[in-house]
């Protein structure tokens, strides 16, 4: 421990902190540089500005946001009653967070494929729908927003919903007899006791989720109009670094769009702070 | 006990599950009917069952190379990203250090940056450096999001495994590296094991990063899958689904080895 010295605790972590300086932060710098320059080199603000003027670029942030801010509130509040429900263990728990993980593990472009051929016209879902005569004809589900949405909700709940269950299966059940013996009500218990330990919990797996429905970019693509209503940021970085090839431009959406997803991340973990004071009774987190 | 209020958000909990695991299943079970299917174009199950699209798919795919480079890539990540990590995680479990905090921060870093937004610049410089379109390239850009994954991972692990013991060790005159070996990494075998499989199951369906950097001859099956999608005009949808299930009983297996070793909560982050 203490005998081991700084230069072996250097040494150990060296590796790893090469390897994510030149794979991570190396190019993340040349994406900042390529973004602030000309293809020939000069310095120039023009990248951005050609992102921001033209409202059809810009309007890719707004895009962005209108698809993954839902999809994240929408995957966490549900989560929460769900894992709240199950923070004691129920019957039948291995099966459900085994069907959870199978969409996880398979990922977003095996979900985005197959929607295409389940939410089709003549899929099983409108067939299904159109039997119990909850709708007369074909609901649109693919190749518009509620695609890409319905997407990010099957891919991003399970792994709002396995966080927090990891969150509130630590909180010490003791906490939860004393506040009902103390003569709280279950509701009562559920917003002064577990939530604000749910807290640090909810807020990790906000920035997840969102970090990843952030990023959404096959399933915009297959499910979505990605030449319009579902052009997502990641999308309008890929068409210009590879299939107009102005790095320059492409690097400046990249850029962009990390600014933002930090933004918002370090809004969010500010909000935690605020609310949770650090009282870490719960024991594994 | 509150039998009766158990009743209600006991029923709403069913209800979400039913429609959340029927619509998965519902997704899976097309594919796989679809890709066996001929002349499926109304009524719920297809009139005939035909295997041509297998077929189809091997002809216009090189499977056996897409499989080799998947797992090579998967195989290669997990060991490269465990001989980095496991040593920071060591250093990191074991000691507290000024600036220890700080630098944790930037372990997350790569797992909170969308994978896009530094993946295109990486891209870029792999292109440069002659790495792009390479297997080599598709394993050193996954290799990227899994170090620190694995860090986080392992720490615990780490935490776990006495200091005593080591120090034992040494005053019975083991050499550091004895008891590294000898010591710590029998110790920490299961935490290696569950960093190493999630590793597998993650990096075979990592898409953004391999898409971005990877080739004709450096495709992984998820890149070929999301190609053929793209392209689905130029090809039959029941070929799409069948690459689909090809890459589906990947990942299943995956998963299913993965669940002896490893609960699904720990497939997850787990971050303070």
């Amino acid at each position: 421990m203490g005998s081991r010295g700084r230069g072996a605790i250097f040494f150990f972590l060296l590796p790893s902190i090469a390897v994510l300086l030149l794979l991570f932060v190396y190019p993340f710098l040349y994406g900042l540089y390529l973004s602030f320059t000309t293809a020939e080199g000069a310095p120039t603000f023009t990248n951005y500005i050609r992102f921001f003027s033209d409202p059809y670029e810009a309007r890719s942030i707004l895009v962005t946001l209108w698809i993954s801010v839902p999809a994240t509130l929408i995957n966490i509040g549900a989560a929460i009653p769900l894992a709240y429900y199950m923070r004691h263990g129920l019957r039948g728990e291995k099966i459900i967070t085994f069907f959870l993980i199978v969409p996880i593990t398979l990922g977003t472009v095996l979900i985005s494929e197959g929607m295409l051929t389940y939410m089709g016209p003549v899929g099983w879902l409108n067939q299904f729908l159109m039997f119990l005569h909850i709708v007369s004809a074909p609901v649109r589900f693919t190749h518009n927003y509620l695609g890409v949405l319905i997407a990010l909700i099957i891919q991003g709940f399970p792994l709002c919903f396995l966080m927090l269950l990891g969150y509130v299966s630590g909180i010490n059940p003791d906490l939860e007899k004393a506040s009902k013996m103390l003569g709280a009500s279950q509701f009562e218990t559920f917003r002064r006791v577990i939530f604000p330990l749910m807290v640090p919990g909810i807020a990790i797996a906000f920035c997840l989720s969102f970090v990843a429905m952030f990023s959404v970019f096959p399933s915009a693509q297959l499910l979505g109009e990605p030449s319009g209503p579902t052009r997502v940021m990641s999308i309008a970085a890929y068409h210009w670094a590879f299939e107009a090839f102005n790095f320059n431009v492409g690097s400046a959406i990249s850029m962009t769009m990390a600014a933002i997803e930090l933004l918002i991340i370090s809004g969010v973990l500010i909000w935690r702070n605020r609310i949770y004071k650090g009282a870490s009774i719960v024991g594994k987190g | 006990m509150q039998q009766k209020k158990l009743k209600l958000s006991g029923v709403l909990f069913i209800i979400v599950i039913i429609i959340y695991v029927g619509n998965v299943l519902g997704i899976l079970f097309t594919v796989i009917l679809d890709s066996f299917s001929k002349g499926w174009y109304k009524g719920p199950l297809p009139p005939q069952l035909t295997v041509e699209w297998y077929a189809y798919a091997a002809h216009d795919h090189n499977i056996p190379q897409l499989l080799i480079v998947t797992f090579v890539v998967a195989i290669g990540v997990t060991l490269i990203s465990l001989l980095v990590a496991f040593p920071a995680a060591y250093a990191l479990g074991r000691n507290e250090f000024k600036g220890k905090a700080l630098l944790l921060s930037f372990f997350l870093l790569p797992l909170i940056v969308p994978p896009i937004a530094y993946g295109i610049p990486l891209a870029m410089v792999f292109y440069k450096f002659r790495l792009a379109t390479r297997v080599i390239g598709v394993i050193l850009a996954n290799v990227v999001p899994i170090i620190p994954f694995m860090i986080l991972m392992l720490m615990p692990f780490i935490e776990q495994v006495s200091g005593n013991l080591e120090s034992a060790a040494r005053m019975l005159g083991a050499k550091r590296f004895t008891i590294f070996m000898k010591v710590l990494v029998p110790l920490t075998l299961p935490g290696i094991l569950t960093a190493g499989i999630l590793s597998i199951v993650n990096t075979i369906s990592q898409f953004p990063l391999t898409y971005l950097v990877s080739g004709a001859g450096s495709q992984t099956i998820v890149v070929a899958l999301y190609t053929d999608a793209m392209a689905a005009g130029s090809r039959p949808m029941q070929a799409v689904d069948g690459m689909a299930v090809i890459y589906f009983l990947i990942t299943m297996t995956c998963l299913v080895v993965a669940l002896r070793f490893v609960s699904p909560t720990q497939m997850v982050f787990k971050i303070k």
